[in-house]
This record gives structure tokens, sequence and C-alpha cells, in this order.
């Protein structure tokens, strides 16, 4: 029996994944992709059949683990943001080579307009990249039927099958018909050493995989997700909407089409293209992200065809799409009321009572003394120390950049250098850098902001905690420099003296102010009120 | 009928549980709906805001153009003015009136409640007070809601009743009769 659900697309696609007979979902937080892998971690259905759920150290370990429990004979989901991509792409495109047993969606949320981001790269260029099957879902309810058929697929193909959502899909909303569950594929090891990437076996891999593109190719010019809409008016233009782009096409209604090629399956139904391009007068390409598309169809269709899209102006270069850039796009003029005076931007801030504040304020105060010191940043709610009042922050780059990069400044003689790392961020990608200061004796100082969850994504757990004395010690920074501090107003003699000890100290000193998240700290002290009524 | 409306306020003021008790409603009276939310990043106190759009017939875009919203929901008069321009000519501007300044450079307040009440169609109402005056202090976003309920229309206010009742089912009686309450005086000051 067909039941409707209000979801998210994030819901729909772990509702999808779960009905689809998945055994363990492998991610690390990232919005906007967290809700999948927390609705799963809720769901009966989960604990009922001991779906892996439990959050990985970062993206690497997810794909990684993915590919060991394919390997086993059974369904895995990996689930991260966009950048989430680049951490965890030496074992996704080799994960082509070697080809799964049980079925590997990877699911990459990508962030266009950077609502929560530091970039907006288009995951679909990975798919590319290594060469496999990539859908791309218009609406909650294909991203919850894709769910089942990206897993055939990906068996089928024994290939991983990426699905590419972007944020507004991902956040928003709508009712979804969802089916019956199927069961969970048994134990049931590869015997094959396709596994075992030496260069004579990964050579016959690589030839494998090419061999394997038409079949992909033919798979999406038959794709029910890849339709063409015929129009009426001869000679206009076409359209090619790609995933939710198809949504802002239809809703501007707009006359005078050749026809409209929705795209939700890739690599690009070639033929579909061509039969578009034959009956219109140019191509407009309709994609939110990067004119990934629009290229690809350039080349397909010659210079001399005209192709328009983000690269030409008819769309932005950068940021989402909207109904309204659609709109523009598709030649229909909106009259719109202008925008109020008295509005103002409303940035994000470190909420009331945050630890990072305290942190930042002793910072800050020791930092003024030392003529030529600068705080490297890194990725998480304590990179809002960049914006005022702190403007304590010098960089935010990429997951644990603030301890190499001070690292390399150091090296550089640049003198205090301070790195600034959350908790969850220093076990995702800082413990390493750690190791290679320590080697080198660095003279860095860094802190570790221990607020004992993964607070920027909504307080998931955090793999580190509990953990983080004996890793520094482990990674070697000598036991007198690994200091604990609680970040209080009422402490803040004690730290900044603890700090100014640490940055002249020569060599790599570790601060731990610990203290936990004032949201998660009010969501306990919540629920154990409720249980008390 | 189809009815755009945009949900605003600032992290942490409630407007997604305003979004929650709406969605349960529309989904009960059998309406397509679409709900693009805002998480992340914005929520530490930033602006927030929530598209919900509802209708007897099927809806594409997660997204309300501009210039076609029926009704912004608003719990802060500032993050009120930001929507205007998705407002129709014939769209209903509702508010709280009480400004929320978390930030150094909030524009003049006189200014702002002055360009709030030159909109063409406006409802704003002190629901903080309204809500501490009728003792269910943390119910000014229902109050809101019943301000709201009669430019909805195309859900009636007996079915957000009924949603009020489903959201708060878990928190017991008086919670749901605190927030009943609230959305009744809120509805009071609007029905026609």
């Amino acid at each position: 029996m067909t039941v409707h659900k209000l979801l998210l697309g994030d819901e729909a696609i772990a509702l999808g994944a779960i009905h689809a007979g998945l055994s363990g979902v492998y991610a690390y937080p990232g919005t906007p992709s967290t809700e999948i892998t927390e609705f799963i971690q809720s769901h009966p259905l989960a604990k009922e059949r001991g779906i892996h759920s439990r959050w990985c150290t970062n993206e690497k370990t997810a794909m990684e683990a993915a590919l060991g429990m394919s390997y086993a004979g059974k369904r895995a989901l990996v689930c991260m943001k966009h950048v989430g991509m680049n951490v965890c792409a030496d074992a996704f495109v080799n994960s082509a080579l070697t080809g799964v047993k049980g079925g590997i969606v990877v699911l990459a949320a990508d962030d266009p307009s950077m609502h929560s981001s530091q970039n907006e790269q288009d995951s679909r260029f990975y798919g590319k990249f290594a060469l496999i099957p990539v859908l791309e879902p218009s609406n909650q309810q294909e991203a919850y039927d894709m769910m089942s058929e990206a897993y055939r697929m990906s068996e089928s193909l024994r290939l991983p099958v990426l699905l590419r959502i972007v944020t507004r899909l991902a956040h928003s909303r709508a009712s979804v018909a969802v089916g019956t569950t199927s069961g969970t594929n048994p134990l049931a090891p590869d015997e094959g050493k396709h596994w075992v990437l030496l260069p004579a076996i990964a050579r016959k891999q690589y030839v494998s995989l090419l061999e394997k593109q038409p079949a992909l190719l033919q798979l999406s010019e038959t794709s029910a997700y890849n339709r063409l809409e015929k129009a009426d008016t001869e000679k206009g233009i076409g359209i090619i909407a790609c995933g939710i782009a198809y949504n802002y096409v239809k809703e501007a209604q707009a006359e005078g089409l050749a026809g409209v090629l929705k795209i939700s399956q890739y690599p690009l139904p070639e033929e579909k293209i061509k039969q578009l391009a034959a009956q219109s007068r140019a191509v407009l390409v309709v994609e939110d992200g990067q004119p990934v598309v629009e290229q690809d169809v350039k080349a397909l269709l010659g210079c001399d065809y005209p192709v328009k899209g983000r690269l030409t102006g008819e769309l932005p270069r950068t940021g989402e799409l909207t109904p309204d850039n659609v709109a523009q796009a598709l030649g229909k003029k909106r009259q719109t009321a202008p925008g109020a005076k008295n509005v103002v931007g409303r940035p994000p801030a470190l909420c009331p009572g945050c630890g990072h504040r305290d942190v930042y304020t002793a910072l800050n105060k020791v930092a003024a003394e030392y003529e030529g010191s600068r705080i490297f940043g890194d990725i998480g709610c304590y990179t809002l120390g960049a914006l005022p009042p702190y403007n304590s922050l010098a960089s935010c780059v990429d997951m644990g950049a603030s301890i190499t990069m001070a690292k390399g400044a150091a090296d550089a003689g640049l003198w205090p250098a301070i790195a600034v790392i959350g908790d969850s961020t220093f076990t995702h990608s800082g413990m390493t850098g750690l190791l290679d200061a320590v080697n080198d004796k660095a003279n860095i100082t860094v802190v570790i902001s221990d607020n004992l969850t993964t607070a920027m994504t909504g307080g998931q757990d955090s793999a580190g905690t509990n953990k983080f004395e004996a890793i520094c010690l482990g990674l070697g920074v000598e036991p007198e420099h690994v200091r604990v501090v609680v970040p209080l107003p009422k402490n803040m003699e004690e730290i900044t003296r603890i700090i100014r000890e640490e940055i002249n100290y020569k060599g790599v000193s570790v601060i731990i102010p610990r203290r936990e998240c004032i949201q998660t700290l009010n969501r306990k002290l919540r629920k154990q009120k409720q249980q008390q009524q | 009928m189809k009815k755009d409306i945009i949900l605003s306020g600032v992290g942490g003021q409630g407007i997604l549980s305003i979004a929650t008790v709406i969605g349960d409603a529309a989904t009960n009276a059998g309406l397509y709906l679409k709900q693009a939310e805002v998480h992340g990043m914005s929520q530490r106190g930033g602006d927030v805001q929530s598209h919900l759009r509802l209708s007897h017939d099927p809806i594409y875009s997660d997204l309300i153009p501009q210039g076609e919203t029926d009704v912004i929901i608003s719990m802060e008069p500032m993050e009120a003015l930001r929507y205007v321009s998705w407002l129709k000519p014939t769209g209903w501007l509702v508010t709280s009136s009480q400004p929320l300044i978390n930030i150094p450079n909030y524009p003049d307040t006189e200014a702002l409640q002055q360009e709030l009440a030159s909109q063409p169609q406006v409802a704003r109402l002190n629901i903080e007070t309204m809500a501490k005056e009728a003792q269910t202090p943390k119910s000014a976003n229902m109050i809101l809601l019943g301000m709201a309920a009669p430019y909805i229309e195309i859900i009636s206010p007996e079915d957000l009743r009924n949603s009020i009742i489903n959201f708060f089912k878990s928190k017991g009686e008086k919670i749901i009769s605190d927030n009943l309450k609230a959305f009744d005086l809120g509805y009071n000051t609007t029905k026609r």
C-alpha cells in the first residue's frame, strides 16, 4: 500500500535507502546533508535491522568503510556535503576501479550560493571524473524513488552511483508516496582479486571501467528520468533543465519553447540532446551549480550551434538558481515591488554563553601583546570569530588547515602562529597536521576549542570526545605543553596566562579549552526536565 | 486556489514551529505543499526564512518567485520588511512589532515602524507583550499564526487549531491549551 509522508529531500533519500535494503550509512555531518544520517539513526527499521549509522571521523573513512561493506556483499550509503567529496576523493575515484559487490550510493549535497559553505563546487564533475553514473533528482519524490533504482544500477553495473542534490532540495519538504521495504543483502564477501589495485590489476580494471561506458550512456538515453517534452513552437528555444532547474522552468510557464529536456541521469543522453537541438534554434542549459552540462553540450553540438546558459550570461555565473533568474532567462519579465529601506544584514553570531566567545576574548587579549601574531582559523561555529566583535581570524580554508597553515607560517618565520580548531574538526583532519608539526618541532600554539560536540551542524557526536589529551600525547606533544582550561569569564586570568606561557614555549603546544556547547547543554537540561515531569 | 507564504524571523524565534503546524494542517486537508527551510549556519541568531507553498494543484518550484507571495508571517519587524519585494500588491504582511536587536547597526526603530505602517496591507502587534500578559510567554509564535489565519484562507482556522493540538500533543494538556489560547488571541484581532 502506498502511504504519503511529508519529507525533506534529505529524509526522502534516507527512507528510500532504508526501503532499498540498506545495511549501513557512513557519513560525516555537513550542511545540507546531515539530516539523511540523522533520519536513519532515529528510524525504527534501522534499529530493528541493525543498520550501521554511527557518524564517521571524516568522509574518507566513511567512503572506505562503505567500500568494505560493499565488498562483504551489502548495500551502503555514503553521505556528505560537496566539499566532503574532496576529502574522500581518493577512495571515491578508486572505487570506480575496484567496482562494488553490494550496491554503493554516494550522496553529495551541493550548496550553490554557499549558504553554509566555503565554495560552490559542483559534484557532478566528480561523477564524470570517476566515470560512474550520476543521478540528480528534481524533487523529493524522485529522490525517494531513485534510491532503489540507484542500488539496482550499482549492483548490475558493479559501480558506485553518485546521487547529487542541492540545498533547496535537501531542505525542502513535500509529500512523498512511499512504497514497501526490501530485505537487506546477505553476507557474501567477494572472491575476486580486482579489489587489489596493484598497477597490473588496476590497468585491467581501468579498461573494464572504460568498456562499461557505452552501457552507462545507454541507460541514460532510455532513463525515465531523462525526458524530452515536446512543445508546439517550431524552431523556438530548446531548454535543457537539470535536476531542480526543471521546476523553475515549469514554474515560469514560458511560451515559444521548442521543447524541454529534463535531465536527472548522467552521463548526458547525447541522442536526446541532439534531438532537442535539431528542433530548436538555440539551446538554453538551466543547471544549478557550475556550467558542467553547458560545456559538454557545447562540445557535443559543435561551436556553430548556439548554446546558452551560465557561461553566456543568460543565467548568473555564480549562485543558485531561483524561479526569478530562470524566468528572466526564459524572457519573462516580472514587476516586483522595490525592497524596503530600513533593512540591514543580520549575520549569524556565536550564541550568548558559548565557550568559543571566551576563547576569542582571551586570544585577542594575548595576541594584542605580541606584534605580528596571527590566528589561523578552521571550519565550525568558531569560524564566526572572524566576524565582529572578535575579528580574530586570519584564515579559514578547509577542515584542519588551521594547524598546518600555522605550521607553514611558522616555518616561514611568523611568530606567534596560533591555530584555532574545534574538537570534531581536529579529529576529522587536524591530527595528521599536528603530527607534522611535532615531527618538525614547529613553533606553534594549537587551541583545540572542545565543546564536546559537532555543534555547527546541530550537535552530532564528536569522534574524539574524552580522547584529546591522549591523542595529543600519542602524537608526541610534550605532556607539560598539553594544557586544559575551562573557558569561562571567571577563568580569564588563568587562560590568558596559559596562552602566554605556551606562546613563549618554543615548540608545539596544545591548549584545550573545554566546555559543553550551550545548545546541546540546554537541550539535555530540557530533556531531563521533561523526564522528571 | 494557491497560497504562497513566507515565514521570517531570527534564528531561535520559532518560525519552523509555525511552518510545521501549517504543513500538518495542509497535509491533513489534502493540499499540495512545498516548504523550503533554512538549516545550518544562519540558525545562529541570523535571519531565517521559510517558503511555504500550498495549493490545490501540483507545485513545481520549492521557492516562491518575487512578487507572488500572499502572506508574509514574521516574528520580527525588520525581518518582515526584508521580504516585501516577494509580496503581491494585494498580499498581507503579518508581523510582530517588537524589534529583536542583536546587531550594532539595527535601523532606527521609529523609521522602521513608519515604513512598516506605510505598507498597503499590514497587521502588526506586540505579540511578545501579549503573550506575557496572557501568561503564555512561550506562545508568541502561535499568536502570530492566529493573526495570519484569516489571510491563509486555503486552510481553515479550525484545521490550524487541530494541527496545534497535534504539534504539542507530547507536551501535555497545559501547553496545548496555552497555545490554542494564544492562537485565538491573535485570530480575534484580525478575523473578518
